[in-house]
């Protein structure tokens, strides 16, 4: 990461297409964007609208057929290729997740699901779980370290999983549909937790919801159609 | 963090039902080597019994137990007499059918001489025999005891000593007469067929007939020069006791050996199969926990780490309990089951191996998982 002024997240003119001849589908045709550290950023528009593939391209987990990708301030893809051979590494250092359904591992207490990033990316096991039940305490989880995600509640697992997303401290976040499981109240919790994050450590924060309950919650919204935005 | 132990502790019923149905799988598999190796052990229980030399039998067969084998029964007398030659003893061996309290009863039959080699050894109960006539010695798996009666053709013997362990290469009790017990057991005539052969003129045929010489040689003097001395007699046939258990395990009991050779090799690929798509089915049941993985940023090795020692685990599991078992079980078996540690030891390697390759369909699955399916809600 070499430039820290420039906008973390930066989307300049990318174009995607699946298929080609008559079964190309144009999922994104020309979208630029850039999210700066602190914001909260809401990507809205309706079902095959191209939100996912934004979030995968920003994911690194697709690659545009065009355009250029800058992560804070690092290009990323650029000339039809990749420009890191180490996406992965990327993945767990810089970039956080939070799913739709919290996509904690079943099999592993809170406290390790969190642990377990950080101790992909070189942590010991000590340091691992002394961050992670931080990470819980601060998100007023801690009480349930050692619960499984089937003994969670929706509001406290999608909790679990915004500590699991912010425990190698990304300046990526990228959330789809955090708060769709979630009752109202629950909702607004996260984005009050998602807003304190973007404050606390500097983070750029997409969120792609359809979530009507937390429309107001953004700094900005893109609302993308057929690929564009508009 | 490991992550197969994880999950293996969360999901530990399953895992182990899963466990056990391999561990009944891999329990065949020991049964039919055991199954194997007992055949072997039984057969070769026969040639061993008597602790001898050099096994006599009629020129150009490779009788007692391979082919069958006819001689004079003054030839232990020659055979007796050659030097080097410290004992020998005259055998006959016969299949019986009888009945007896407890149902239809097979037994192998061996006649000998007492005091010579080829009588019954290590008797668990009672005292060898003793009379020339009606005693015998049967094996424990015969259900008899000391004092039973046992008939025999048209003649009732008294049990007198039990063996243990003692049984023909079919499996089938053994039981000790004494030569002429045997002789007149196998060879003589019923009375109507002998006196119609008295009727048409014919003398009464001669029983002194045996199957076999049995011979110890004094450990000082070659036993293969022995041997050679014995076949210059063009009547004769001679077998090492080397070369005996060789026509035993290699040629009587050939065809048994590669069909249960065939039968566990059949086993070892179906084991393979099944482990194959337990692990396939656990892999698919989990692709949602790989894709997140893979999108959190976990390399390929933690999520193959993941598949495959939970592979090895419930190969290691369910070969422990299939060991176990089998031990437990071998003894109910109705034929000899001998299970043996090289034998083990053999299994659990080949059951790492087919752990190992049938992971790898899991594995590719596992490779093949797109991030985004995390995603995807």
């Amino acid at each position: 990461m070499t430039d820290t002024t420039a906008p973390l997240i930066s989307f300049s003119d990318v174009k995607k297409h699946y298929g080609e001849g008559s079964a190309r589908v144009d999922a994104l045709r020309g979208v630029s964007f850039d999210v700066t550290a602190g914001e909260v950023v809401g990507l809205r528009g309706p079902s095959g609208s191209g939100k996912t593939t934004v979030l995968n391209i920003v994911g690194c987990i697709l690659a545009p057929s065009q355009g250029e990708l800058r992560l804070a301030g690092e290009p990323v893809f650029a000339g039809g290729r990749w420009l890191r051979d180490d996406l992965r590494r990327l993945r767990l250092e810089a970039i956080g997740f939070i799913f739709q359904f919290h996509n904690l591992l079943p099999f592993l207490t809170s406290t390790d699901n969190v642990a377990l990033v950080l101790q992909l990316a070189g942590q010991s096991r000590g340091a691992a779980r002394r961050r992670a039940q931080e990470l819980l305490d601060y998100l007023d989880v801690g009480h349930r370290r050692d619960a499984f995600p089937s003994q969670l509640s929706g509001g406290e697992a999608q909790r679990v999983a915004i500590a699991r997303a912010l425990a190698n401290r990304p300046r990526i976040i990228l959330a789809d549909e955090p708060t769709a499981a979630l009752d109202s109240q629950r909702a607004q919790v996260v984005m009050d937790l998602l807003r304190r994050v973007a404050i606390d450590q500097h983070a750029a924060i997409v969120v792609v919801t359809h979530d009507d309950k937390i429309a107001d919650r953004f700094d900005r919204v893109l609302e993308l159609r057929d690929g564009l935005l508009v | 963090m490991n992550l197969a132990l994880r999950d293996i502790r969360h999901n530990i019923g399953r895992f182990l039902l899963t466990c056990v149905g391999l561990s009944l799988l891999l329990t065949i598999v020991l049964s039919m080597l055991g199954i194997y190796r007992g055949l072997i052990a039984e057969s070769l229980t026969m040639a061993r019994a008597p602790g001898v030399d050099l096994w006599i039998v009629e020129t150009n067969t490779r009788g007692p137990f391979a082919e069958a084998s006819r001689l004079p029964g003054d030839t232990r007398e020659a055979v007796a007499r050659v030097a080097g030659v410290t004992e020998a003893g005259s055998l006959t061996f016969q299949s019986v059918e009888t009945e007896t309290a407890a149902g239809k009863l097979r037994l192998y039959v061996v006649g000998s001489e007492p005091g010579r080699p080829g009588g019954p050894t290590r008797l668990v109960d009672g005292r060898p025999i003793s009379q020339s006539r009606y005693e015998v010695v049967v094996d424990r798996s015969t259900g008899l005891g000391v004092g039973d009666r046992l008939r025999l053709g048209r003649r009732e013997f008294q049990v007198v000593g039990v063996t243990a362990g003692q049984v023909s290469s079919g499996g089938d009790p053994v039981v000790f007469i004494t030569l002429r017990d045997s002789q007149k057991l196998q060879f003589d005539l019923a009375p109507p067929a002998a006196r119609r052969e008295l009727a048409r003129g014919g003398g009464e045929a001669t029983s002194d007939i045996v199957n076999a010489i049995v011979a110890r040689v004094n450990r000082d003097v070659p036993v293969a020069g022995v041997a050679d001395g014995v076949r210059r007699w063009k009547h004769l046939a001679v077998l090492t006791q080397e070369e005996q258990e060789t026509v035993l395990s290699r040629s009587v009991i050939e065809r048994a050996r590669r069909q249960i050779g065939l039968f566990t090799t059949l086993l070892l690929i179906v084991s393979t199969v099944i482990i194959a798509l337990i692990i396939y089915t656990l892999t698919i049941d989990k692709t949602k926990e790989i894709a997140t993985l893979k999108l959190i940023g976990a390399p390929d090795r933690t999520i193959v780490g993941l598949i495959m020692q939970q592979a090895l685990a419930m190969g290691a599991i369910g070969f422990t309990f299939g060991v176990a078992f089998i031990l437990a079980m071998k003894d109910g078996f109705p034929r000899r089951v001998v299970v043996e540690a090289p034998d083990v030891a053999a299994l659990g390697a080949v059951v790492v191996v087919v752990c190992l390759v049938a992971s790898t369909l899991g594995v590719r699955l596992a490779l093949k998982v797109d991030p985004a399916t995390a995603l995807a809600g």
